[in-house]
């Protein structure tokens, strides 16, 4: 087993099934690896009528996969992380959520599973790299002697927003063969290397959540773990502390929702915060979602050595996010920002991800408070 | 890449000579075996001359072998068929364990010996027991059980025994007589013949529920037109190991204490599972301490070593092998054993260079640790 054998992570996808084949292609050693994360059968009320469809993690994506890697003709195996992702995905992601934040589980888990567990299988097993469909751009800089990310050439598809975790040491043994391509030409590619999920429709959502109702999901997991989600039911109220209401559960409320207040008034109103601590629901107009500065913990610097003195960045603080220009101040505490916005943000939700660009280029990026 | 299969106890190869035998059962002798004419009498005669093969292997009369599609089904022929609260031990193949879920059943502990304690499924006895069902040769330790005494125990207290040998078969000699055995399920695709083939062993007299619904095939037992190449394959199989076994058994022993010995000898922290028991000759169950034995067993994949974590019915499960936790290890320990299960392909050579590609790859894996501990 030489070691420049590379390890595809292939979730039975067009994208990552294209990588499978393009490597192969260019006569690579490759080797499947299809990582099973979470079973969907463990939830059952959850399933839609009819079945979950596409979902990761189904038999149906365990078979595509297999599919491809047999007409690609590597070896495939299907790694069974599901103790993992229970622990260091599925189970923060509800406590976030009990605890008024809005948690992004696809960083976490390529935090701690993807570039973390199966990277250090592929090792383990002989393979000195990994390779994912992800959108992005991975290059070494001589100059300043780090692996940097960059911004995938398919802007629309760009998931460096869900990278910002990256270490050096995971950049340098990550391939990322999409990042030049237009979505387009890899679904052309698809077709050419004779992959039959060219067509499959791309993943949505989180995966874990059959029906993307993710508080169904947390009251359905502590149901399951025999644990009643804390009692979350509390009052609505209004930004200058009026109670207008009651409401079912903080975990039913990210900021700057709009729909589910059962509030009306003249205009529309919005979620501005949730405060687990109290039980209580902030809700307020548009003009109060504005924030100018916001602080993000867990910071991980990727493309720059930890500054010293602040630094001009677009800042995207949600995936769909438009990145804002912001100055980053570094803190005492060297895991710790303060970003200061140039124009006051809308909806600054703690538990996602800030994450710094400069142009093309990923700085870095942190979780916000 | 050059090859080589360390697996046999989830499989085997068809063999030459019963691939030869089979294929004109295929083509010339394709009748079917219940139909009155030259072609079905054809048919019946190669079915009967398999099943003289089969029961001269177990020591039974013809009358007394069933055909079956596979050893699954056997078992639960054998369980479902005698119904009734059933005694069994914690080490079974599902096959036998998930049908006898089905009853009142009592599963007897089995400690790291690998090997059932007799006095404790006697203890286990109740009124309404109508069976005891317990393995000859357990299929992931390759531990031989003391079917003998059990079988004397099971005769004085009149209830039906049922053995599941299908890790018996080829491996160590086989009398149904002497181990009192009512009931005894072999199949063909771990002895050499294809899957999809196998036969139980009923006691004449003995009667069993069929569990399949249709014609009055197999004497009225197993409804369904007879695999007939199957049964073929599964003769064959069946001789060559009875002609074996009085010319000596092929010396699998040898080389299993070389592998053992040599992976001892160049890996720290290893322990052979259940040593010190009666095995199989062809089987030991290493357990490779701190190390994920997935990862082993896909490292060992791509260096062209076919070994196994467990049985292969468990495989894609997150749940470490219910054998080795019956016997009392720790999950991590379980989730650290592999099974390597020696055949007729395997010589002296192969078995070297298996043990150098398992040292290089647990020293590679724990190079690694901490995070394999």
């Amino acid at each position: 087993m030489p070691e420049n054998t590379i390890a595809v992570a292939m979730s039975g996808g067009v994208d990552s099934s294209v990588v499978a084949g393009m490597l192969r292609e260019r006569g690579e050693q490759v080797v499947g690896m299809t990582m099973q994360l979470w079973n969907q059968r463990r939830l059952p009320e959850l399933i839609p009528e009819g079945g979950s469809t596409g979902r990761c993690c189904s038999l149906d994506d365990v078979y595509d996969a297999r599919h491809v890697a047999q007409i690609l003709g590597i070896p495939y195996y299907v790694l069974n992380f599901e103790d993992q992702f229970e622990e260091q995905v599925v189970r923060p992601f509800a406590a976030e959520y009990l605890a008024g934040r809005t948690p992004i589980p696809c960083t976490l888990c390529n935090n701690f599973i993807k570039f973390d567990r199966f990277l250090e299988m592929a090792e383990g097993v002989g393979a000195g790299r990994m390779a994912t469909g992800h959108y992005a751009i991975v290059n070494w800089n001589d100059s300043t002697g780090r692996w940097e990310l960059r911004r995938s050439a398919d802007r629309a598809k760009d998931q460096t927003y869900f990278l910002f975790g990256l270490t050096q040491d995971q950049l340098a043994r990550t391939l990322f063969p999409l990042g030049a391509m237009e979505k387009s030409a890899v679904r052309e590619l698809a077709r050419r290397l004779g992959i039959p999920t060219a067509a499959k429709p791309d993943s949505q959502e989180i995966c874990f959540v059959p029906n993307g109702d993710y508080a169904a999901f947390i009251e359905a997991y502590f149901r399951e773990q025999g644990v009643a989600p804390s009692e979350t039911q509390g009052e609505l109220v209004t930004t200058d502390g009026r109670v207008v209401g009651e409401h079912s559960g903080v975990h039913h409320f990210t900021v700057g929702q709009r729909r589910g207040l059962g509030v009306a008034a003249g205009e529309p109103l919005y979620v501005i915060s949730t405060e687990p601590a109290s039980k209580r629901v902030v809700i307020g107009r548009s003009g109060d979602l504005q924030r100018a500065t916001m602080h993000a913990g867990g910071v991980n610097w990727i493309s720059i050595a930890a500054p010293k003195e602040p630094v001009r960045a677009e800042v995207k603080i949600r995936n769909k996010h438009q990145a804002a220009a912001a100055t980053i101040f570094p803190t005492a505490d060297a895991s710790r920002v303060e970003v200061r916005f140039d124009d006051p943000q809308r909806a600054v939700t703690p538990g996602q991800g800030a994450v710094f660009y400069s142009g093309e280029l990923v700085l870095g990026g942190g979780w916000i408070d | 890449m050059q090859r080589y299969y360390f697996d046999h106890n989830a499989t085997t190869p068809v063999s030459p000579e019963v691939l030869q035998a089979m294929l004109p059962a295929l083509t010339d002798a394709f009748g079917n075996p219940s139909s009155i004419h030259h072609y079905g009498q054809t048919a019946r005669a190669k079915l009967d001359h398999a099943r003289r093969q089969i029961a001269a292997l177990l020591n039974c009369s013809d009358n007394e072998i069933v055909f079956t599609s596979g050893g699954t089904e056997s078992d639960n022929l054998a369980i479902l068929g005698t119904g009734g609260h059933v005694i069994t031990t914690s080490i079974e193949h599902p096959a036998v364990l998930a049908a006898a879920d089905l009853l009142p059943v009592t599963k007897v502990a089995v400690d790291a010996s690998g090997v059932a304690d007799p006095g404790a499924i006697r203890r286990a006895i109740r009124p309404d027991t109508r069976l005891i069902s317990v393995m000859h040769v357990n299929n992931e330790l390759g531990t031989i059980q003391p079917v003998e005494e059990i079988g004397r125990i099971a005769r004085e207290a009149g209830v039906v025994f049922h053995s599941d040998g299908i890790q018996a078969a080829g491996k160590l000699p086989i009398d149904v007589r002497a181990m009192n055995a009512d009931l005894y399920s072999i199949s063909g695709h771990k002895i050499y013949a294809p899957k999809g083939t196998a036969a139980l062993f009923i006691r004449k007299g003995l009667e069993l529920h069929p569990q399949m619904h249709g014609g009055s095939h197999e004497s009225r037992l197993r409804a369904g037109t007879q695999n007939v190449a199957g049964a073929v394959a599964l003769g064959a199989a069946a001789q060559w190991i009875t002609e074996h076994a009085a010319a000596g058994w092929p010396d699998l022993a040898a080389l299993r204490d070389r592998l053992e010995q040599g992976i001892l000898a160049r890996v720290g922290d290893a322990h052979v599972n259940a040593l010190g028991s009666p095995r199989t000759p062809n089987v030991t169950n290493i357990r490779f301490d701190g190390l994920d034995s997935e990862a082993l067993l896909i490292a060992l994949d791509l260096r062209g070593f076919a070994v196994s974590s467990g049985s292969a019915c468990s495989s894609g499960k997150q749940d470490p092998s219910p054998v080795l936790l019956a016997i009392g290890l720790t999950r991590a320990q379980a989730k650290s054993s592999i099974r390597f299960s020696l055949g007729r392909s395997n010589d002296a050579a192969q078995v070297d260079a298996l043990i150098e590609a398992v040292a290089e790859s647990v020293a590679h894996l724990r190079k690694l640790a901490p995070a394999y501990a």
